[in-house]
């Protein structure tokens, strides 16, 4: 690692070429404002020992990383690990950033707090962040994911928040962050906008990796604990990309660290119906960053598709862009159809039930580990839980409730 | 003469007027172009349809979503603008988020926006920050790049305009998206007087304009008004013109009124 790597982004929240500050006249001094507020609770002890002492007591840090011995059986060859987010309070890595950002919004006295949602679980983990800080929550949701999500939108109801529907455009995770920057202009006097990936225009993608980092720390003590070294392979799945840089960047500076993202090939990358930014998309500028992204021709965003919501995104952060243009990561893609084979295998090898946007990566790892030798050990960020997507799967089995 | 200066004379002020191109109808835009210009428009903002309009209201969201159906894309805006630069003499700007240009490429979007007579782009996601090389590139093509100022901009972020933008200053009225509202800001007047202090170009106000008597107060203070979301109701409302042509003349009689 070079000492500019270390530095990145650069003052201007750049990565590389990805990232920036792409946004309506009216945001730039409430970004500014976010900015110095997030700086200064950086640097003060006081606030990182709330937030360490929540992420213990409330969360239930450090989650477990734990050996899949079974699941590991399957693949033939290398050792799998599982960083268990799920097993984090509201079952998904989500809460680490929610309520980070809910101790600064507050820290700012700041009393509505929007944020939006795609599969639902930044928008619980943003709920349930306010509803503990005692702060007011509206979180807007597409129409479409409210529909296929509705467990987590009662969820949400029943800790306080408010859900608003987004009509507009394919009615998924990019209209409903469409709608939170609309309220966020109109209402960004006394409203703080509590983005749930990395993605967005500077400091977000670096204030919510900073936050999601933890969970590539407790993962390198945790493994030099047990194993006494560092692992072969991270493996994650990237939509807009929280969980996969919040893993990856604390090993950042180990080369011998491979980074593997796994996009939502969808129904196969040669149709247009996936979520694989990365893998199939190009440069540009969306929800005021620089980065990846699906487009036609001519610039405008195209719809997308992934059986998991979390990954229905045509975007991802700019941080994961930098990685892939420098070759510090590798992005791969995997289908629907795979996906669901690396649910169904985890929950019967482990007794485990992935989010579907985890069984991607869980997948992925298991074909990887087939390739590797025994004494090569995977880590796979298993993000989230599965609970939220039991009518998905049981839908696409063909299985009535 | 720069065109878009031509218009800022001491004593008049400026009559703006959006539309998005394609909305309903390529032909319309045409035709709406045409009565504008008609009816006292000083410069005509095409707006190029996005499938994410992040800063608009309810009524230009539907439009580009309309426009968007109809297959409009930049190539076919700069089209709409060639044609319409042969037929009217009105200053043509494009209104554009910047994905659309940054996808066409910026140094060949300046070069054939130029071509097409366009005088200028108004980029309502590209802050000066952002903004180095899309200024070059217009600079090349003699376009103005107009930069926009809001009610929530630090004197800092004023000045900063104030020594980039050209052509005019866009002056958001109000923080929020594009669309009609009953009520301007009442710290509309502090607000422009602010920008005054520190910035030579003609302020130019949109967002939210709908009726004269808005536009009367705005041009008591401002060089120009802008606006947008009516005129595509009115449109909508109307296809024979008919109402866009009377409201648009009723804006200009307030304007030139001293």
């Amino acid at each position: 690692m070079t000492a500019k790597d270390s530095q990145l982004p650069n003052q201007r929240g750049y990565f590389g070429p990805f990232g920036g500050k792409f946004v309506p006249e009216t945001l730039m001094p409430a970004l500014r404002e976010l900015e110095q507020a997030y700086l200064m609770a950086q640097a003060d002890p006081e606030f990182q020992r709330e937030f360490q002492r929540l992420c213990r007591d409330y969360i239930g840090r450090p989650t477990p990383l734990y050996p899949a011995q079974r699941l590991s059986a399957k693949g033939g060859g290398a050792a799998i690990l599982l960083k268990r987010e799920d097993l984090a309070h509201t079952g998904a890595h989500k809460i680490n950033n929610a309520l980070g950002q809910g101790l600064l919004a507050k820290r700012m006295g700041k009393t509505r707090i929007i944020a939006e949602t795609g599969a639902g679980q930044h928008g619980v983990a943003a709920a349930t962040a306010c509803a503990m800080l005692n702060l007011d929550c509206i979180v807007y949701m597409g129409d479409e994911d409210i529909q296929r999500q509705s467990l987590n939108v009662f969820r949400m109801k029943l800790l306080g928040a408010e859900v608003r529907p987004v009509h507009s455009g394919s009615r998924t995770l990019k209209d409903a962050i469409n709608e939170a920057i609309r309220d966020w202009v109109t209402n960004v006097r006394d409203t703080y906008y509590l983005l749930g990936s990395v993605v967005g225009p500077h400091p977000y993608p670096t204030m919510i990796r900073n936050f999601q980092s933890i969970i590539g720390r407790e993962t390198r003590e945790q493994i030099m604990e047990g194993y006494h070294r560092l692992p072969d392979y991270l493996v994650a799945c990237v939509g807009g990309g929280s969980n996969a840089i919040g893993l990856f960047h604390p090993f950042f500076a180990d080369k011998n660290v491979k980074f593997i993202g796994v996009e939502a090939a969808g129904r196969g990358l040669d149709t247009m119906e996936h979520a694989a930014s990365l893998a199939a998309g190009r440069t540009g500028v969306l929800h005021g960053t620089r980065s990846y992204l699906l487009q036609d021709k001519s610039g405008q965003i195209l719809e997308t598709h992934s059986l998991a919501p979390g990954l229905d995104y045509p975007g991802v952060g700019p941080e994961h862009s930098y990685y892939k243009e420098t070759g510090r990561a590798s992005y791969v893609a995997v289908t629907d159809s795979q996906a669901l084979e690396g649910f169904q295998l985890l929950c019967t090898t482990e007794g485990i039930v992935p989010a579907l946007e985890s069984a991607h990566a869980v997948y992925y790892a298991v074909k990887l580990a087939a390739g590797l030798s025994r004494d090569q050990l995977i880590v796979v960020n298993l993000s989230g839980r599965g609970d939220k997507d039991l009518d998905i799967v049981a839908g696409v089995l063909g299985i009535e409730l | 003469m720069n065109q878009i200066k031509a218009i800022f004379k001491p004593g008049h002020k400026a009559l703006i007027a959006y539309l998005t191109v394609g909305y309903p109808t390529v032909e319309a835009t045409v035709k709406a172009a045409a009565t504008l210009a008609e009816s006292g428009v000083d410069i005509i903002e095409l707006g190029i349809p996005f499938s994410d309009p992040l800063a608009d209201g309810a009524t230009i969201q539907q439009a580009s979503y309309q426009a968007l159906k109809q297959g409009i894309t930049p190539q076919a805006c700069l089209e709409v603008a060639g044609r319409l630069h042969q037929k009217i003499a009105t200053p043509l700007v494009f209104m554009s988020y910047y994905n659309p240009i940054l996808s066409f490429g910026l140094e060949a979007f300046c070069q054939a926006s130029a071509e097409a007579g366009i005088s200028g782009l108004i980029i309502p996601d590209l802050p000066p920050e952002e903004g180095s090389e899309l200024e070059a590139s217009t600079q090349r093509h003699q376009l103005d790049l107009i930069y926009l100022l809001a009610p929530t901009s630090t004197e800092e972020r004023i000045s900063l305009v104030a020594t980039r933008s050209r052509g005019f200053i866009y002056l958001v009225s109000l923080t929020g998206v594009t669309g009609s509202r009953q009520n301007l800001s009442a710290d509309l007047e502090d607000f422009v007087k602010r920008i005054r202090k520190q910035a030579t170009q003609p302020l130019c106000v949109g967002f939210g304009i709908s009726r004269r008597e808005q536009a009367k107060r705005v041009a008591m203070i401002a060089d120009g008004v802008i606006v947008g979301s009516h005129l595509l109701q009115l449109i909508e409302g109307d296809t024979s013109l008919a109402s866009l042509k009377s409201f648009t003349l009723s804006l200009r009689q307030v304007l030139d009124s001293p």
